[in-house]
């Protein structure tokens, strides 16, 4: 099985991505992710206001087969949460990349998360 | 299929009603109570039902659930025994219901029986001296913690981590997170065993107990034990013994030799008390001389005169659970270990241990560890686990623990305990072999023949419908 791994995006080995644009960024998990989970039942993110910590826990996803931590990629002040998640957290299913995405990042670093894993790296791993 | 005879079998077009809608009897209240008038009312509409019409639709969703008393059930790392019910007739004996605050001396066989259930447990487990009062595995666990806890701070030594391997019971995390103290956890070996190398870097002067069950929870023996604990023992730390898997060692092995300090009983598990449903239990806790005087209060003793009484230890850490703890669970437990004596306990872990092994031997599943005790984790591929244990609920019993621990993909934990005869694991192997041989959509669709038929897991999570009003708004 093959899964999307949008070139526009850096990764996490935890399965999180990022988007690469501007200061302010979006995190989310992956289409590899959201396969392993099964179907997402439950989101829980931080507020708008709080401080994420890249590699340290933001949340947790709850899926019927499991329930995972999610990791930040990157350091920064929740500008955005998806608030459609905590209604229809089968978005993170249904388009991980788009409607999924869980957090809008205010980024200390914009650039620190060019450490991350490059689209190419990531498929890699998820080989 | 053998156990169809009491079974419920699954109809599309009737299901059992509520009795709110078997019946709705309008009755007029006529009260001058001392209510005001707009808290009360005129009229209360409730069923109006005959006895036997309760009792059938009682009975009828019992049958609609699933029991060790329906046909085997083999979830593995639970222990799901058969209950003798002479242990039942023991408990409901009236000597046994006193009140908890009469006077020693006119409550000496109840004092008694404490003292000697303190004394087995802590024979069959090596250990020197035993509270009976945690009301449950997981408090027994949580009692022992803070146990090593007091024992640390008594000796101020300021330590601060929990060693636990990724493969143990979800409560072992917990019980180390509540009682204040970090998760370290050990990433299993090569041969699902713990490795040394890993918690050789794990253990440190932080290092405030290792939390291990053995055997481990896919049946294998930690052969490594003696080493584990000098290492841990070495650096200071505890090792707290997690009494879940004890079925495999009854009588043969003891924790306290093996070098544990601390330990808890599932006593309905290991000995006799029903299981699940929300208890009660009991947790016994056993520990070392060296930890005795921490133990809850109060604890039994027997006086030079041959009297029993209640002391409180000198260090203890209090109470975890009101006066003896869930007391007739401990007759039961009681009543099982006098009743099996030294001969059956030993024939118990036996069967335990051998059930595992024929069942396994009988199954097409691969089991990728071993050699294994009282429970092993098979696996069923590239098909989904569960789907088969869905499967297999079709074939008239009780599918096993699946996808758990994640070491063995796609598990299918299973341990049949030592109740079930060669018959009953006959039946359970049939039924494990039909499922894993099913084809796609039989088992992508299963179970079809129980009560309630493949549930939307998705929906149900999504959508909890919590209470009977629910219903009403699904209309």
């Amino acid at each position: 099985m093959s899964f999307d791994v949008p070139e526009d995006k850096r990764y996490l080995e935890s399965h999180e991505w990022t988007s690469t644009d501007d200061e302010t960024v979006r995190v989310g998990i992956t289409d590899f992710a959201q396969d392993e989970l099964g179907d997402v039942v439950f989101v829980e993110l931080p507020s708008v206001g709080d401080t994420v910590t890249a590699g340290e826990t933001f949340g947790v996803v709850e899926s019927i087969k499991a329930v995972s931590d999610l990791y930040s990629p990157v350091t920064g002040e929740v500008v955005a949460v998806n608030e459609a998640l905590f209604d229809e957290p089968e978005l993170v299913n249904d388009d991980p990349f788009g409607d999924g995405w869980m957090l809008e990042v205010d980024a200390d670093d914009p650039t620190g998360h060019d450490a991350l894993l490059s689209p190419d790296a990531y498929a890699a791993q998820i080989e | 299929m053998i156990h169809d005879q009491a079974r419920y079998t699954h109809d599309e077009t009737k299901r059992e009603p509520l009795l709110s809608e078997k019946d709705q009897t309008t009755v007029e209240i006529d009260d001058d109570g001392p209510l005001p008038a707009d808290l009360t009312r005129d009229s209360v509409t409730l069923p109006s039902l005959s006895e036997p019409e309760i009792a059938r639709h009682y009975t009828r969703l019992s049958q609609m659930n699933w029991s060790i008393e329906s046909g085997p059930y083999p979830l593995g790392s639970c222990t799901m025994k058969y209950n003798p019910k002479f242990t039942e007739d023991v408990a409901a004996d009236p000597n046994a219901a006193i009140h908890p605050d009469r006077a020693a001396e006119t409550a000496q066989g109840n004092l008694e029986l404490r003292y000697r259930l303190q004394e087995c447990l802590g024979t069959i487990g090596g250990m020197d001296a035993v509270t009976l009062q945690p009301p449950a595995g997981a408090a027994g666990e949580f009692t022992g913690i803070l146990i090593a806890k007091a024992y640390h701070e008594h000796h101020n030594n300021d330590r601060s981590e929990v060693i636990i391997p990724a493969s143990a019971h979800g409560t072992n995390f917990a019980t180390a997170s509540m009682a204040g103290y970090d998760v370290v956890e050990l990433p299993p070996g090569e041969d699902g065993r713990v490795d040394l190398e890993a918690l050789e870097a794990a253990v440190s002067a932080d290092t405030a107990a290792l939390m291990l069950t053995n055997p481990n929870t896919i049946g294998l023996f930690e052969r490594d034990i003696v080493e584990i604990a000098e290492m841990v023992h070495d650096a200071g730390g505890l090792l707290y013994y997690d009494g879940a898997n004890l079925n495999a060692l009854l009588g043969r092995a003891r924790p306290g030799d093996m070098g544990f300090d601390i330990m808890h009983y599932n006593v309905h598990k290991t000995f006799a008390t029903p299981h699940g449903g929300g208890g009660p239990g009991a947790g016994p806790v056993g520990v070392v001389s060296e930890l005795e005087s921490y133990l809850p209060t109060p604890q039994v003793k027997q006086t030079d005169s041959g009297a029993y009484e209640e002391f409180e230890p000198e260090r203890s850490i209090g109470k975890v659970h009101g006066f003896t703890g869930n007391w007739l669970v401990l007759i039961k437990t009681y009543a099982y270990i006098a009743r099996l004596g030294d001969e059956g306990l030993l024939d118990a872990s036996a069967k335990a241990v051998l059930n595992a092994n024929y069942l396994a031997s009988q199954i097409d599943l691969e089991i990728p560890y071993g050699p294994f005790h009282h429970e092993f984790a098979a696996t069923s591929g590239d098909r989904d686990a569960a789907d088969v244990a869905k499967r297999m609920l079709d074939f008239g019993v009780h599918p096993p623990t699946t996808k758990w621990p994640e070491m063995v993909p796609e598990a299918m934990l299973t341990e049949p305990t030592e109740i079930e005869t060669k018959r009953s694991l006959d039946s359970l192997a049939e039924a494990f072999n039909r499922a894993y041989s099913d084809t796609d959509e039989a088992i992508e669709s299963a179970p079809s023949r129980t009560a309630a038929t493949r549930i939307d897991q998705a929906s149900a999570a999504r959508n909890p419908r919590l209470s009977w009003h629910a219903l009403d708004s699904d209309e």
